[in-house]
């Protein structure tokens, strides 16, 4: 890089005096201050951080997520940079090789951006609304527990249960999500409950 | 995690065992170095392939798939019969001095123990009991000498496994064995202590929960448990395995590990019967005497004000089961085509389940199928033909897919539970793509329709639902705020002093402290005890981030909420002796002050009890202490025994008449694809590579381009007989599919020398299918087998039996 700057052009073109100031009060000389001053601002003075987890092994490492946009402020927010987090006491700043690569895991070209369905014998997906797949799941559900669902065993003892729909929970979600899942999937008289603990 | 990944830096010796650190956690395996470093520790592994653990370990020791169980039995044989073991502990805090009764008995020559039924291949577990004294209480012979002492049954049991025994079934050379026994032995004192680091290596196997078992009796044996550096750890898989087995989420499981009634258990009262907890010595604590206060408060979360005194709670509103519905059951029930519907919330089963055929078969059934994940499966793809890789013709399936996208972990909020069973809260940072909606979202829409349907038509079984409480704020989109609180619970009426009613303990709508504060009469709800103390009134604590540690000791009290009750290392009160005074000044815990439990940590014991009210540490256990012998709650056996896996290169040599688990579930279909060792002669063992995350990371493009394709780790000996060279392609087969891809042929797959033959391994990672950035694979599950362990029903991936032979590469 070739800077031949003078001390006054420098600080006339960044317009960052004070810094530079402040750099030449630590004894920094005329040279160190012009090549501190010539970086690029610093990429991710001007995103948002979000304390989050990682969301593969069960180390739960910290992670900071620079984003453009803040959540919070109700703006659109996009993750473009993710850090280990290094006030988490477990991980203290570190990611591993999966964990590095969590930015293309949120960017991957495999995520599903809309509801698709399959019909029967069907060789391909087709997109449909929310509104028709859910209401489309709940009308074959209620058609098969009201077929199956059995109220009483023989011996005349309330058994509530719907044995012919199971259901698997994922544990990269959450404990919250995990609870609403017991409580809709019990409250069904789903027992084929299970989550990745087995496999 | 007993422990926690942080303490690991308090260990003299880390035992890897059954799991591989360095790869599958690297971020926790930071702690076995900070502990190499910094305490002198020495790092001990035992594997069938030299691993990147190993790599960095003192000492490696091989050991051929699937015979942990008889290694560790080998362990403590040396341990007792060398008398190296911490007595004190083992003679107050073990129930090694209780006598079993009469009647049961091991049969060696038969590996088998008394009430076995070969028809039912089960065991009436009548004989599995105490011998109990007049005065209802089992009788104790403190010397440790009677015959019928368990000390004398675990020395007797474990007699059979010699070091040239453990040389014979494991292939681990007697000279490495003995060497890694001295290394744990050096901890059977009190001033030093072991942590042993173990995984899906362990627990996937027919009888895994008895090889978990025999550390957890080794750690014993040596004063372990409770202590700094001590424990038996489970590094969970997943980021929220943990958590979400806390919340339930196991089909026989309510929250907090309590137990979905079974429809003999016809009344909550007869619930209740089956649930004795009575102490058996005098002035035990029996802290599950709580357990009627715990179920109360999860009917309430679920039924509300549904729930009353008069209906039980709401008892029978809940599912009552019948029989076995773990997923392996669950799918070999679909194969038969009794199951219609199934939704996969962020699970991908035609990766992860045994026997990638019989699953493509059985999903071929189903009359619908709904994924929810934020990224495309194999399995919301069954259908779809994808050459030898997903062989299937799409005409001849008549499932009616749907696959939902949701939220990742970068676009919504909430807590995880890490191994140390520490919650943290997470926050949400980014929008989803396009309409991809939370799994609180989407289960709330569809428990919304449901019950709109029921409301307005009826049908079978609408009281439970109708009956489900549902009080959020927008009952559209339930927040993960509201979702936690009613975890962790709430006063439902001003709760009072037993003692003086004018005085309010908890006013009515007031988060719970803890479980502490829970009825049994109604008036506390909350949904997984085990989480109460989580959200308090005091707010959120698993969104605290204060890092502070003031012992030094790795604790981190005020860092997320740990459960139970934020005690980071269980039984800590044995790390304290039968007064209360520390086993050692360098590994001082939790002592006895003379008013109160003292130490850096939340005592796992009655905060103000003296140790001379002479209650045991081990509060959960009707006995006080912890158990060498378990009276009937494993399937297989008190004991643990060594029994080989259901495919094995050699027949079980202490018992060839047993070879394999006598018990475990087989079904038919699944017992005629075994193989056998004459037709596939290697073991094949599976496992996770660094770069890769389970079968998530072949679409992330960053990992994808690290670690492109599968392929086939093989030992330059089998390479060179079976004129396999480094690169070439390979078919491996089982008898119930084959995969293909290059071998790598190395060092680090050990070839063992079994019972005088020579047993080669073939190594398998996990990672590749036909979906995502990585090359298109048939996926390793073509190759497993469908059996269980005995107890838990997870299945038997970390040995079985496979041939391999070079052809040619593909065309380009």
């Amino acid at each position: 890089m070739n800077m031949q700057f003078s001390r006054r052009q420098f600080l006339k073109g960044t317009g960052a005096g004070v810094a530079g100031t402040a750099l030449g009060a630590f004894g920094f000389g005329d040279a160190e201050v012009a090549l501190a001053q010539a970086a690029r601002p610093f990429k991710l003075e001007k995103a948002t951080e979000t304390r989050n987890t990682c969301p593969y092994c069960s180390v739960s490492c910290g992670m900071i997520m620079y984003s453009r946009g803040d959540v919070k402020k109700g703006e659109k927010a996009k993750v473009f940079h993710v850090e280990g987090d290094v006030d988490n006491p477990v991980n203290r700043g570190t990611l591993c090789p999966k964990g590095s690569g969590v930015l293309d895991f949120i960017n991957s070209k495999q995520r599903i951006t809309q509801p698709m369905h399959r019909k029967p014998g069907s060789d391909k997906f087709e997109p449909v609304s929310w509104d028709f797949a859910m209401d489309r799941i709940a009308k074959l559900m209620k058609e098969d527990r009201d077929a199956n669902f059995v109220e009483k065993n023989g011996d005349g003892v309330t058994v509530n249960r719907w044995p012919t729909v199971g259901f698997l929970a994922g544990c990269a979600s959450s404990n919250e999500p995990g609870w609403l899942t017991y409580k809709v999937t019990r409250s069904l008289g789903i027992l084929a409950v299970d989550n990745q603990a087995r496999i | 995690m007993t422990n926690s990944w942080t303490d690991i830096k308090n260990a003299d010796v880390v035992l890897i065992m059954g799991g591989n650190a360095a790869e599958a956690h690297p971020c926790g395996f930071k702690w076995v170095t900070e502990a190499k470093h910094h305490n002198n520790a020495k790092l001990v592994v035992v594997d069938p392939r030299f691993t990147r653990s190993a790599a960095v370990s003192d000492f490696y020791c091989p050991i051929r798939a699937g015979t942990d169980t008889a290694f560790l039995l080998g362990v403590i044989n040396h341990l007792l019969s060398t008398d190296k073991y911490h007595k004190a502990y083992v003679e107050q805090f073990t129930n090694a001095s209780y006598l079993v009764r009469e009647g049961y008995e091991f049969k060696p020559e038969d590996g088998l123990f008394s009430g076995y039924d070969a028809a039912k291949r089960t065991y009436d577990r009548g004989t599995w009991d105490y011998e109990m004294g007049a005065d209802g209480f089992p009788v104790r012979d403190e010397t440790l000498q009677n015959p019928r002492s368990v000390f004398q049954q675990l020395k007797k049991h474990v007699s059979r496994y010699t070091p040239e025994m453990v040389e014979r079934i494991t292939g681990s050379p007697k000279d490495k064995f003995l060497k890694v026994c001295d290394y744990i032995a050096s901890t059977g004192n009190g001033e030093r202590s072991m942590t042993i680091m173990y995984a899906l290596g362990w627990t996937q196997h027919s009888y895994g929960s008895q090889t978990i078992r025999t550390a957890a009796m080794i750690q014993l044996l040596l004063g372990n448990m409770g202590m700094p550096g001590g424990g038996v750890n489970a590094l969970r898989g997943h980021s929220n395995v943990q958590g979400l087995t806390d919340i339930g989420i196991l089909s026989n499981s309510t929250p907090g590990y309590l137990v979905l009634p079974t429809e003999r258990e016809v009344t909550f009262d007869a619930y209740m019967g089956n649930r004795d907890f009575r102490p058996l010595q005098p002035g035990q604590i029996s802290f599950w005497q709580n357990y009627k206060k715990f179920f109360v408060s999860f009917l309430k979360s679920m039924y509300g004000s549904a729930a009353t005194a008069e209906n039980a709670f709401g008892f029978d509103y809940l599912p009552k089961y019948d029989g076995q519905y773990d997923v392996i059951r669950h799918f070999e029930l679909m194969h038969q085509g009794k199951i219609n519907g199934y939704v996969c919330q962020g699970f991908n089963p035609l990766m992860s389940a045994p026997n990638k055929s019989k699953m493509t078969a059985a999903l071929s059934k189903l009359k619908f199928l709904v994924t929810i994940d934020p990224l495309e499966t194999e399995t919301s793809r069954f259908w779809e033909r994808k050459g030898e890789a997903n062989p299937v013709d799409p005409s001849k399936i008549q499932t009616e897919v749907f696959m939902l996208p949701s939220t990742c972990f970068a676009e919504d909020e909430g807590t995880f539970t890490n191994s140390s069973r520490t919650l943290n809260w997470r926050w949400k940072a980014a929008d989803a793509p396009g309409q991809a909606r939370t799994d609180i979202d989407i289960m709330a829409d569809l428990f919304n329709r449901l019950r709109a349907a029921y409301q307005k038509d009826g049908g079978k079984g609408a009281a439970p639902v109708l009956a489900t409480a549902w009080q959020y704020k927008d009952p559209k989109h339930p927040t993960a705020d509201e979702l936690l609180r009613e975890i962790n619970g709430r006063a439902l009426v001003d709760l009072k002093d037993a003692t003086d009613p004018t005085k309010v303990l908890l006013p009515a709508g007031h988060q719970l402290a803890s479980f502490a504060q829970m009825r049994d009469d109604g008036s506390t709800e909350g949904a997984c005890w085990i989480y109460t103390g989580s959200y308090t009134q005091a707010g959120n604590l698993t969104a605290r981030r204060n890092n502070a540690d003031p012992s030094g000791l790795g604790i981190h009290p005020q860092w997320g909420f740990a459960w139970p009750a934020n005690r980071r290392i269980l039984y800590n009160r044995a790390s304290a002796d039968a007064d209360g005074k520390p086993w050692s000044e360098r590994k001082k815990y939790m002592v006895w002050d003379g008013s109160k439990w003292a130490g850096p940590d939340v005592p796992d014991y009655p905060p103000a009890l003296a140790p001379d009210k002479k209650a045991g540490p081990y509060i959960m256990n009707p006995e006080g202490v912890s158990r060498l012998w378990v009276r009937r709650t494993m399937a297989d056996g008190p004991f643990p025994e060594h029994y080989e896996p259901f495919e094995s290169p050699v027949e079980n040599a202490l018992h060839p008449k047993t070879s394999a688990s006598p018990v475990a579930r087989v079904f038919k279909g699944d017992l005629e694809v075994f193989g056998k060792a004459k037709d596939f002669p290697y073991v094949a063992t599976s496992y996770r590579l660094v770069e890769h995350f389970h079968w998530w990371t072949k679409s992330v493009k960053l990992n994808a381009i690290v670690q492109p394709e599968f392929f086939v780790e093989i030992s330059p000996e089998l390479a060179s007989e079976k004129k396999i060279t480094n690169g070439q392609w390979v078919k491996v087969s089982s008898n119930r599919g084959s995969v293909k891809g290059k071998a790598v042929v190395t060092k680090r797959i050990p070839t063992l020398t079994i019972d005088g033959k020579k047993v080669h391994t073939v190594g398998l990672p996990i990672h590749f299918g036909f979906v995502g950035e990585t090359k298109t694979a048939i996926g390793v599950n073509a190759l497993t087998p469908v059996v269980g362990d005995a107890n838990t029903q997870t299945p038997e991936y970390k040995a079985f039996l496979v041939d391999i032979e070079p052809i040619s590469n593909p065309v380009a």
